[in-house]
């Protein structure tokens, strides 16, 4: 089977639906969409020293009439609680692409309990919650949370399963 | 040192003929400040969100590269999202400017000391974070200063302005966080904003 480009498709489907600034603060599974939207000219992409800076980001984007876009690892949702009260108090549209961590076959213990509490954290905050399990599947998954973002107002993010962007051992690195 | 400047007349003097000024506020007395000068939908005063201020700042000025963005914030308000000047530091939006009226209190709350009361420098956080500009402010001439450096210098901008500690009567802005959204971008973007 023809491996899935789904970081190109990813950046393809932001193009697409008019994203003109990306927030991130890095995650190893977004390293190859972070490559492609620094790389684009018309796209600014913003290094977050932490990831509720780009709650506020977002909604300056908005405020400006442009569309943003949220890059983070799951453990950084924990960082937006608070702001995301903002966000769907003033009903600003909020696009979050999450790659999980502490989900599916974690070798790093302090990983789980925020993997594990990632989407009921957001749908405790108001944020809707879409799941993508497989490469396929997340391109589609972006494309219909980024129409429900900017054309009904919501928060919206993208939780990309550990099963989808592999598990990270630091113990296989080391012996290495 | 004592703090000399009223925070009500800094925020006065910085938002005189303000032309096409867009003007974020943080939650406290710099929303209410920014209230008292008027009202208007080219502020959007913070109820919430503690900690973000100059970073929807940041959103706005890079979305709106042709207009001017002021961000006036409260000293506690700056030093919870402090690793925000780092980040606009990284991106020197030209057009942007952050100003923290620093009366070295938690005002909202009790007025309890923040950070700056020991000596914490801002303005030197953002000099070393890369702002192209970057002043401790202390009196009224360096305030008539800032306001022609908010309009005309080639930012990102940064001043700490010292003031006085005091409570003063509340002057609040509409509370509908939805309200001065739509009336914001309206007013920025015309009347067709949220029709495409």
């Amino acid at each position: 089977m023809k491996e899935v480009d789904w970081p190109d498709q990813i950046f393809k489907t932001l193009k697409a639906a008019g994203v003109r600034q990306v927030g991130y603060v890095p995650d190893a599974g977004h390293k190859r969409l972070i490559e492609l939207c620094l790389a684009d000219r018309d796209m600014r992409s913003v290094v977050l020293s932490t990831e509720e800076e780009g709650i506020g980001l977002s909604a300056g984007a908005w405020l400006g009439g442009a569309r943003s876009a949220l890059l983070m690892q799951s453990s950084g949702v924990g960082n937006c609680i608070n702001v995301l009260g903002m966000t769907r108090e003033c009903r600003f549209p909020l696009l979050m692409l999450i790659t999980m961590r502490g989900q599916k076959g974690e070798f790093n213990p302090w990983q789980v309990p925020m993997g594990q509490a990632t989407g009921a954290a957001l749908a405790a905050m108001g944020v809707v919650v879409h799941e993508a399990n497989a490469p396929e599947a997340i391109a589609p998954t972006v494309d219909a949370a980024a129409r429900l973002a900017f054309g009904s107002y919501q928060s919206v993010a993208v939780l990309i399963s550990q099963a989808v962007i592999g598990i990270k051992s630091f113990q296989d690195q080391a012996s290495r | 040192m004592t703090n000399v400047l009223r925070r009500r007349r800094v925020v006065e003097i910085l938002l005189q003929d303000r032309k096409g000024l867009l003007v974020v506020a943080g939650l406290g007395s710099t929303a209410w400040a920014i209230s008292a000068v008027g009202d208007t939908p080219l502020n959007f005063p913070l109820w919430g969100g503690w900690g973000i201020a100059a970073l929807i700042g940041l959103g706005l000025a890079l979305a709106q590269p042709k207009r001017r963005v002021l961000v006036v914030t409260g000293d506690g308000e700056m030093l919870m999202g402090m690793g925000s000047l780092a980040t606009i530091g990284v991106q020197r939006p030209p057009n942007l400017s952050v100003v923290v009226i620093d009366n070295e209190r938690y005002g909202e709350t009790g007025m309890q000391a923040t950070h700056t009361a020991s000596g914490v420098d801002l303005a030197k956080v953002a000099q070393a974070c890369g702002f192209r500009a970057a002043k401790m402010v202390r009196s009224l001439t360096q305030v008539t200063a800032l306001r022609r450096a908010i309009h005309a210098t080639r930012g990102p901008v940064f001043a700490q302005v010292k003031v006085r500690a005091e409570k003063l009567p509340l002057v609040l802005p509409p509370r509908d966080g939805g309200l001065l959204k739509s009336r914001f971008r309206k007013a920025l973007l015309g009347e067709g904003a949220d029709l495409d």
